[in-house]
C-alpha cells in the first residue's frame, strides 16, 4: 500500500510540476507541505515524537519515487529526514528531542544540516567554524558552504570545533534554531548545473550565542562520530537518489523507442537499441536492490556501512551511465530543453560528488574490506 | 453524523489490456483500485462526519480487504467486507440486496456511494440499494452542505445543476467534481495494517438466498466486445485553398451543410 499511496502521490503532486521546479528554479515548498500531510517529512522520526517511524527499507521505497519525479524535491526533503533529522534522534539528549522532533516531524519545520566548508569537503575534518564557551553559552564562528535548505531551514544541526588540536576529537554539532538566533545569516545563494529547484547556500556565522542546552548529545567531541553518522546513513538515500532518476530517464526512453520511427520501423525493433534498453534495465534494477540490501542491513541493526558506500557509489554510476544513453538515444530531442532527459544527466552528476564522493565512498569500502589503516 | 460508504474494489481501467482474441477484459497482473468515485464518496464522509464515524461496506471477494485497508489508511473509522462464494455472478440487483441486508444490521444517518464504478459503468447499484432500504436517494451530488437533521446538496445536471434538500436517512451518490480524495497518510498506512476488518458472511447478514449471486440476478452479461474503431477518417492534402474546396464538397455530399 506505502508503494502504491506514493507513486500516485509524485503522480499527480511532483511529476506535473518538475520541470517548472528546474527552469525556473522554484522551491518546491508546495511538494514539501504536501509531503509533511502524508506523514513524510517525519519518516525517519520515532511514533513518540510525532514521527511515522519507518522503516529503512520504506524510507528507501519513497526516496526513490520522489526522485524519479523530482530530484529537486527529493533533496529537500532527504537533506530534512535524512541529514537532519539522524543526530537529534540517535544522538540527542531527551530534552533535545523534545524541543526538536515534533516540529520536524509535523513538517512545521524545515532542517538541514550543516558541515562543508571552503576547506572542508572530502576533509571533513578540517572544520574551522570554532565554538568557544562562554559562561552558559558558546560563541560560534565561521562560516559553510553549499548547504542544502540553507537559506529555507528553520533548524539546522551545524558541525564546529571546540578543540582545533585535537583534530577529529575536537569536533561537535550545535542545533541551531534560524529564527531566532543573533549572529545566524544566510550567505549567497549557489547557481547549479542540476537540482535547481534546491536551495543551497552558505551560511554565516558571526559571534553566534548559543546556549549550552543546543550541544547534540550534550558532550563535546562526539561530532566526528555523529557526522560519520550522518553520512553513513544518507548515503543509501542518495544511492537511491541516483537510482530514481535514472529511472526516469529510462521509462522516457522505454515510450520513445516505441513511437520514434526511422528507416521504416520503430527503434525499439533495432537489436541495438534492445542490447542498450537491456543494459540499463539490469544496472538499474541490480543498483536497486543494493540500496534496499543496505536499507535492510540497517534493519537488521547490524554493521551497514559497506553497503551503503557501494549503494552511493553504484548507484550515482549508474545514474550517470542511463541518464547518459538515455540523451543519446532520443537523439537531439533529447539534447532539447522540451524533453527531460537534459534535467535527468543534469540532476544524476551531484550524486557522485555529494554526502561523501565515490572517491570517498572507494576507500570506505575498502577500510571495510581491509580494516582501519591499511 | 455516522456514515455508511458502499465500495468496490475494481481493476485498474486505466491500465487495461483487451484481449485481442477474445475481446474481454485481460485482468491477470492487472492492478486493483479503489473504485475512484467510492474515494470520493469516502473524501466527502470524512469532511462531513462530524463526531460520528464512518463505516465502509464492501461486497467482494476476500482479496477486496486490500481496498478497505486502503479507506482505513484514508481515516475511516470502521471496515466490513461481506464475502461468500454465494455472492458469486451477482448483478447489480443481486449486489444491492446483498449490501441492503448488510446495512440493515447497522446504525446510520446517511449512506454515500459513488457515482458508478469503473468496470461496469452502470451506476444502478446506490439508486437499487435505497429502494430497497426505502430511502430517499439523490444521485450526481457534487456539493454538500449539513443541515439540522438535513443534506442540502447540489445535483449535477447536463448542462447546470439543482439543489435539492432531502431529510436525514438518505442516500447519496455523487460524482468525482465532488472533492479531491485525500491521500493515506503514512501513519494511516500503519493503523490499517492494525486495524481488523468485519467480516460478514452470507448467514451473517441473514440474505435470502433466492436474491443473491447468479440465482438473484434478473440480468446476466450475454457479451463483452470491443467496438469496432471508428477507423482514420480522410485525410485531405495539399495546398489550403484545394483542401477547403474539397471539404465543402465533402461536408455537401454528407448532407452536412447546403447552399442557400
Amino acid at each position: 500500500m506505502l508503494y502504491h499511496t506514493i507513486r500516485n502521490f509524485v503522480e499527480k503532486e511532483i511529476i506535473p510540476y518538475a520541470q517548472d521546479i528546474d527552469h525556473e528554479e522554484i522551491f518546491p515548498i508546495e511538494q514539501i507541505k504536501k509531503l509533511a500531510k502524508m506523514g513524510v517529512m517525519g519518516m525517519s522520526i520515532p511514533k513518540k515524537y510525532g514521527g511515522a517511524e519507518l522503516d529503512n527499507v520504506s524510507q528507501t521505497i519513497i526516496m526513490e519515487e520522489v526522485s524519479r519525479a523530482c530530484a529537486s524535491t527529493s533533496v529537500t526533503m532527504g537533506a530534512h529526514t535524512s541529514l537532519c533529522c539522524y543526530p537529534i534522534v540517535n544522538h540527542g539528549t531527551n530534552a533535545q528531542k523534545e524541543r526538536w522532533l515534533p516540529k520536524l516531524a509535523s513538517g512545521e519545520w524545515l532542517g538541514a544540516f550543516a558541515l562543508t566548508e571552503p576547506n572542508a569537503g572530502s576533509d571533513a575534518v578540517n572544520v574551522q567554524t570554532t565554538a568557544v564557551r562562554d559562561g552558559d553559552d558558546y560563541i560560534i564562528n565561521g562560516n559553510k558552504v553549499f548547504i542544502t535548505n540553507g537559506g529555507k531551514c528553520d533548524f539546522v544541526p551545524i558541525v564546529c570545533t571546540t578543540d582545533p588540536s585535537a583534530k577529529h576529537k575536537g569536533l561537535a554539532i550545535f542545533g541551531i534554531e534560524t529564527k531566532n538566533t543573533p549572529g545566524f545569516k544566510v550567505g549567497k545563494k549557489e547557481d547549479k548545473l542540476g537540482l535547481r529547484g534546491s536551495n543551497t547556500c552558505e551560511l554565516v556565522f558571526e559571534d553566534m550565542r548559543v546556549p549550552k542546552e543546543n550541544l547534540v548529545s550534550g558532550k563535546e567531541g562526539e561530532g566526528f562520530k555523529i557526522s560519520m553518522g550522518v553520512f553513513n546513513s544518507g548515503r543509501i538515500g542518495i544511492g537511491v537518489q541516483g537510482v530514481g532518476i535514472a529511472q526516469a530517464a529510462f521509462d522516457e526512453c522505454m515510450k520513445y523507442v516505441s513511437e520514434r520511427e526511422q528507416f521504416g520501423r520503430p527503434l525499439k525493433k533495432f537489436q541495438a537499441i534492445q542490447f542498450q534498453m537491456a543494459e540499463m534495465a539490469t544496472k538499474i534494477e541490480a543498483a536497486r536492490l543494493l540500496c534496499l540490501k543496505a536499507a535492510h542491513v540497517k534493519d537488521q541493526g547490524k554493521n551497514y556501512i559497506k553497503h551503503a558506500a557501494m549503494a552511493k557509489y553504484y548507484g550515482s554510476d549508474v545514474s550517470m551511465e542511463v541518464t547518459r544513453q538515455a540523451i543519446q538515444i532520443h537523439g537531439g530531442y533529447g539534447y532539447m530543453k522540451d524533453y527531460p532527459l537534459e534535467r535527468f544527466y543534469r540532476d544524476a552528476k551531484i550524486t557522485e560528488i555529494y554526502e561523501g564522493t565515490t572517491e570517498i565512498q572507494k576507500l570506505v569500502i575498502g577500510n571495510e574490506l581491509f580494516g582501519r589503516g591499511f | 453524523m455516522n456514515i455508511i460508504v458502499c465500495v468496490k474494489q475494481v481493476p485498474d481501467t486505466n491500465d487495461i489490456k483487451i484481449d485481442p482474441v477474445k475481446g474481454t477484459l485481460i485482468r491477470e497482473g492487472v492492478p486493483s483500485i479503489i473504485n475512484p468515485e467510492d474515494n470520493n464518496a469516502i473524501e466527502a464522509a470524512l469532511q462531513i462526519k462530524g463526531e460520528g464515524k464512518v463505516t465502509v461496506l464492501s461486497m467482494g471477494p476476500p482479496q477486496a480487504e486490500e481496498a478497505l485497508r486502503e479507506a482505513i489508511a484514508m481515516g475511516v473509522d470502521e471496515a466490513i467486507l461481506v464475502s461468500d462464494f454465494k455472492f458469486a455472478g451477482s448483478d447489480t440487483w443481486a449486489t444491492a440486496n446483498v449490501l441492503a441486508s448488510a446495512v440493515k444490521k447497522l446504525d446510520y444517518d446517511l449512506i454515500i456511494c459513488g457515482r458508478q464504478a469503473i468496470d461496469g459503468d452502470t451506476a444502478q447499484v446506490g439508486p437499487q440499494l435505497a429502494e430497497n432500504l426505502g430511502l430517499p436517494q439523490i444521485t450526481y451530488v457534487q456539493k454538500i452542505e449539513v443541515g439540522e437533521g438535513v443534506l442540502k446538496v447540489q445535483r449535477a445536471l447536463e448542462d447546470g445543476y439543482e439543489i435539492i434538500e432531502g431529510k436525514l436517512p438518505v442516500l447519496i451518490t455523487v460524482v468525482k467534481e465532488i472533492n479531491n480524495p485525500r491521500y493515506p497518510t503514512l501513519q494511516g498506512i500503519d493503523k490499517a495494517y492494525e486495524t481488523d476488518i468485519i467480516k460478514w458472511t452470507a448467514d451473517d447478514i441473514e440474505a435470502d438466498p433466492a436474491k443473491i449471486g447468479l440465482k438473484g440476478s434478473p440480468t446476466h452479461v450475454k457479451k463483452s466486445f470491443v467496438p469496432p474503431g471508428k477507423g482514420q477518417g480522410i485525410k485531405l492534402d495539399g495546398p489550403t485553398k484545394d483542401i477547403a474546396k474539397q471539404l465543402i464538397g465533402i461536408l455537401k455530399e454528407k448532407e452536412i451543410i447546403q447552399e442557400f
